[in-house]
């Protein structure tokens, strides 16, 4: 029990320090990609601690709660996973947050924040199934939902190739990467203002960050109990994915929300039955 | 380094920019989006281009004002959280320049809002903005001293 929340404890203070530091790799390698310099690797939490430190203003108070349940959300999902608790049960408190995170930027009244809300929710919407697909396919193979036993199944991506492909889309709409940038305009483009982050300001934009950190721990951790034989060689895979997010991310442009809709649920049906089919002719 | 210190550091190094053309030309926009490009990049002094207000530290003004666009520059400067710091850039801004004496300009945005850096030139160059955003950073981390400053003496 004590190791349990020990082991909590650290990745929950390690989990946002990796986030930032990809996120400041993900900023640099877009410059390189971009021709620029580049901003400071350490970027994100200069970012990040400037935000924390400024002036607070609010539309109304369900922001701030609704920041702080999108952080603790994020933060229980991250703390469950590294103790090995069950995958479904990490997938529906992940969400909670985001319901969260949508429901305080519904709150207010800016038309552009209800905008990126709405996307945000389709960016859901596209995302969520593939998760649960990922989760009946690891079921299918591992017949078990719990991590501690996924984990003793040392290599599932030769098992599921394509549930790893569809991984790596959730990665690029989680990150709101192109194609799928839809509901916050990442990278300085503006027609949204800021979409969804539109009035979440000052500590409670800090408080979102940390929490995306997390979040995007969590995926890349998704991807590295692949190959959980070597965790090495998983983190490896994981951040070969994030790496690739950031190639497409640079030679896309967006598309439109139903394209996205259309695209992703294509996609993860067809890929989950193919791959639920090849499991099953193996045996 | 302490907390403090490295909270000081970060106010220099992540000023985010806010753009207003307030009846300008068009000459300083193009430029301040001179700034971004792979040439200059201001990004590598981790400058990034907002459009919202909530989430500016510096607001770039480029133009003269005159009474239509007045309160809107004010409005835009209230929404800002502190500390914030103030750019003009161009002569129109600084004082008005050319449009001085024209029946409907009020003159520089110093009329309006009190500016921290006056960036000259008719456009002003991308490497005088970026020196003037540069310094901008710095005022933004002396003014986040002095509120630490202001909250000790108010307790």
């Amino acid at each position: 029990m004590i190791k349990e929340i020990g082991i909590f404890v650290v990745a929950v203070i390690l989990a946002p320090l990796i986030g930032g530091f990809l996120s400041g790799i993900d900023r640099k390698l877009t410059a390189f990609i971009q021709g620029r310099y580049g901003p400071p690797i350490w970027q994100p939490f200069y970012d990040v601690i400037k935000l924390l430190y400024k002036q607070r203003l609010l539309v109304n108070d369900f922001q701030v709660f609704s920041a702080y349940m999108y952080l603790l959300s994020a933060i229980l999902s991250v703390g469950l996973f590294a103790i090995k608790a069950d995958l479904l049960m990490i997938l529906f408190i992940m969400s909670v947050g985001l319901v969260f995170y949508i429901a305080g930027a519904l709150s207010t009244k800016s038309p552009y924040s209800q905008v990126g809300a709405q996307r945000e929710l389709m960016q859901m919407l596209a995302y969520e199934p593939m998760l649960i697909f990922f989760a009946i396919a690891v079921y299918n193979v591992t017949g078990s939902f719990n991590l501690a036993q996924i984990m003793t199944h040392g290599k599932l991506l030769l098992d599921l190739p394509l549930m790893f492909i569809l991984l790596g889309l959730v990665l690029t709409i989680k990150l709101k990467k192109s194609p799928f940038d839809l509901s916050a305009s990442e990278h300085a483009h503006q027609e949204l203002v800021r979409g969804i982050l539109t009035d979440y300001s000052g500590p409670y934009l800090a408080l979102i960050h940390i929490a995306d950190w997390y979040e995007l721990v969590l995926i890349l951790a998704m991807i590295a109990i692949l190959w959980s034989q070597n965790l090495v060689i998983g983190a490896l895979i994981a951040l070969a994915t994030f790496f690739v997010d950031i190639v497409i991310d640079n030679i896309t442009a967006r598309m439109t929300v139903k394209w996205m809709l259309a695209f992703s649920w294509s996609i993860s049906i067809l890929f989950t039955i193919v791959n639920i089919a090849y499991i099953y002719f193996r045996r | 380094m302490g907390l403090k210190e490295f909270v000081e550091k970060s106010f220099k190094k992540s000023p985010w920019v806010l753009h207003y053309n307030c009846s300008s030309c068009n000459g300083c926009d193009i430029e301040i989006l001179a700034c971004m490009t792979p040439l200059y990049d201001m990004e590598r002094f981790g400058m990034v281009n907002v459009g919202n207000p909530k989430h500016a530290d510096i607001l770039v003004v480029t133009g003269t004002v005159n009474h239509k666009n007045k309160e809107v520059l004010k409005n835009i400067y209230d929404q800002m959280p502190e500390p914030k710091v103030v750019v003009a850039v161009g002569v129109c801004a600084a004082t008005g320049g050319i449009f001085r004496e024209a029946y409907n300009v009020l003159g520089g945005i110093d009329k309006v809002i009190p500016v921290d850096v006056y960036v000259p030139g008719c456009p002003a160059k991308p490497e005088a903005i970026i020196d003037g955003l540069y310094k901008a950073a710095e005022i933004l981390k002396e003014k986040y001293e002095k509120m630490g400053k202001a909250e000790e003496v108010l307790k």
